[in-house]
């Protein structure tokens, strides 16, 4: 069985809703571009704090979406919202519509492992498993099902080259992950996040602990990953929000007047050229132009 | 320009003094520590290793004399009952507390039944080691009479709540970005634990079983009424008295005859080898399983 075999048992991926017939009556989406996730009022708390709240957008296929704004407003935690990673979080919860291909992330019927297997996550900080180079790409096959050696070694090396890793570690797969570099890292957790053929990588802040060269490869390797992946990346560099997405969310953090705390919101969703060239919001505008964040 | 250059040197003063100090007193903290511990390892090797090593291996593979004030080798049985008695309490401690640890730290948290088993493992850390014995005497070998294993249950008795102490710290330190990791790769939460945790986490829980196993191994009081005084061989877990090396470093030592005297010499020799060895072993063996890290 290969990775892409498994998605067969799933009715999830054949029944994706098309945007246009909703009748959402947004001009800038192609009447035919599949929608991913869509959400409407979504709130996460962490206990009693509310983190972010009345979050409604449509996360549209093969496109790179980007959540920008400023500390605390919501963007990660709403990140981990798409693929459940707050049910490991004690207090943590989710309320209001997350929609993944029509159906409720957040059914009963829904297994938060399943969900997580078609919606892979990069983190901020690179985190390689202490292993080896190969075993930290097999680790999500293998979890998968995938025992067969040579099925194995095809995922590590096609992993390994659409993350650009291949030429520079082909030699060294069976040294420790640990003594790459930290970009060479965090495109190794991106090859081993592809390695389980998810539908979705959600990347949060992917090149916050990497150099502007690191930076730049993580971003072409984005755009390259386009083409067979959803992205849903967090930013805090809005260059790079406006380098790499097709669509930009713009959260801010306003005070809560239920609890007098302060809470994310989603400010304005849009095309990225519109958000940062002519954006509706004032709030945004100032953001963008640096005049507040 | 040398005006600046000079400015540059230490200049002596009051700071400088008390590092000087502070230094000296560091130093002979160590010392202070170190010196007890060489005395005792000198002592043991001084007076232990020529009895052990005379006429080798005879002292290793005699059995003991039957008459105390009669010169000559050996421990061969005593050598036999410690592995007996000391491996049988690692079989039953370290399985069973390794798997409460992963209870505690993974599934338990805060939860009552947790915070139960966390706190009678500390007050069975407090109890003292002989009556512990006393109470395997009571349950167990007022029943069934003398044996290793009844020794052996005396001494896992003992081990355990260490054993569950130290794992569950050394799993509470590997870092929740790994867990993350396995989560979104669609792991679920026991093949995380296995895959992940356990590797992570396996240098300082061998580490911390190590220290119970060499602290069980020279163990006495609890032996005094499980195992009896045997003299041959008796490579029986079940059945009839046996003997430990601890037992004879007691039992010989407290005799008047200077032959008996040397046998606890040699044995203590004996004994201190076999910690050493078998820690030797099992570090070599954890660093070649986790020389990813």
């Amino acid at each position: 069985m290969t990775a892409d075999d498994s998605h067969d048992d799933i009715p999830v991926q054949r029944a994706a809703p098309r945007i246009g017939h909703r009748g959402s009556g947004d001009p800038q989406v192609a009447i035919d571009t599949p929608v991913v996730f869509d959400l409407e009022d979504v709130a996460v708390y962490y206990g009693a704090f509310r983190a972010v709240r009345g979050v409604a957008m449509k996360v549209l296929k093969n496109q790179i979406t980007a959540l920008i704004g400023p500390s605390g407003c919501g963007k990660t935690t709403l990140l981990r919202a798409f693929n459940r990673m707050h049910d490991v979080i004690p207090g943590a919860r989710v309320t209001g519509k997350l929609q993944y291909h029509g159906i409720d992330l957040y059914g009963p019927q829904v297994s938060a492992t399943e969900v997580r297997r078609r919606i892979g996550m990069v983190f901020q900080k690179p985190n390689p498993f202490p292993k080896s180079i190969y075993d930290n790409v097999a680790f999500g096959p293998r979890v998968n099902g995938t025992k067969n050696k040579i099925e194995l070694d095809a995922i590590v090396e096609k992993s390994l080259r659409a993350a650009a890793l291949w030429d520079e570690v082909k030699d060294r797969l069976g040294s420790s992950a640990l003594g790459m570099s930290g970009g060479q890292q965090q495109r190794l957790c991106i090859a081993r996040t592809i390695a389980v053929e998810p539908e979705v990588v959600l990347m949060d802040e992917p090149c916050s602990a990497l150099d502007p060269i690191a930076t730049a490869r993580i971003e072409e390797l984005m755009r390259e990953l386009k083409s067979r992946f959803t992205i849903v990346i967090v930013t805090h560099n809005m260059q790079q929000a406006a380098r790499v997405s097709d669509r930009t969310a713009f959260f801010t953090a306003e005070l809560d007047s239920a609890n007098d705390r302060r809470t994310g919101i989603l400010v304005e969703y849009d095309v990225t050229q519109k958000i940062f060239s002519n954006p509706s919001d004032e709030r945004t505008e100032n953001y963008i132009t640096g005049r507040f964040g | 320009m040398t005006t600046v250059a000079s400015d540059l040197h230490a200049k002596p003063s009051w700071r400088s003094a008390r590092s000087a100090i502070m230094t000296g007193l560091m130093v002979a903290a160590v010392g202070a520590v170190a010196l007890p511990l060489v005395a005792v390892l000198w002592a043991v090797i001084e007076r232990g290793a020529s009895v052990a090593f005379a006429s080798f291996p005879d002292f290793f593979t005699s059995e003991i004399p039957v008459i105390s004030r009669r010169a000559g080798p050996g421990m061969g049985p005593a050598i036999v009952g410690t592995f007996l008695v000391t491996g049988g309490a690692t079989l039953l401690s370290v399985p069973l507390g390794i798997l409460g640890a992963i209870y505690l730290n993974e599934y338990g948290g805060t939860r009552k039944l947790a915070r139960a088993v966390r706190f009678m493992a500390t007050v069975m850390t407090g109890v003292p080691s002989i009556v512990m014995g006393l109470f395997i005497y009571i349950m167990w070998t007022m029943r069934f009479g003398y044996s290793a294993f009844g020794g052996a249950l005396a001494l896992a008795a003992l081990m355990l709540p260490v054993v569950i102490g130290s794992t569950e710290q050394m799993l509470r330190l590997v870092p929740s970005h790994l867990r993350e990791a396995s989560y979104a790769l669609g792991a679920t939460k026991s093949r995380t634990i296995i895959a992940i945790v356990l590797p992570a986490a396996a240098p300082g829980i061998v580490s911390g079983c190590l220290l119970a196993v060499a602290r069980a191994a020279g163990e006495t009081a609890p032996l005094l009424f499980a195992v009896g005084a045997a003299t041959a061989y008796n490579p029986s877990l079940f059945d009839e008295a046996n003997t430990s090396l601890s037992l004879q470093i007691f039992g010989n030592a407290t005799s008047s005859f200077a032959a008996a005297q040397d046998r606890a010499w040699g044995a203590a020799f004996t004994l201190v080898l076999l910690t050493f060895l078998v820690t030797f072993i099992a570090r070599v063996v954890t660093a070649r399983f986790s020389r990813m890290r």
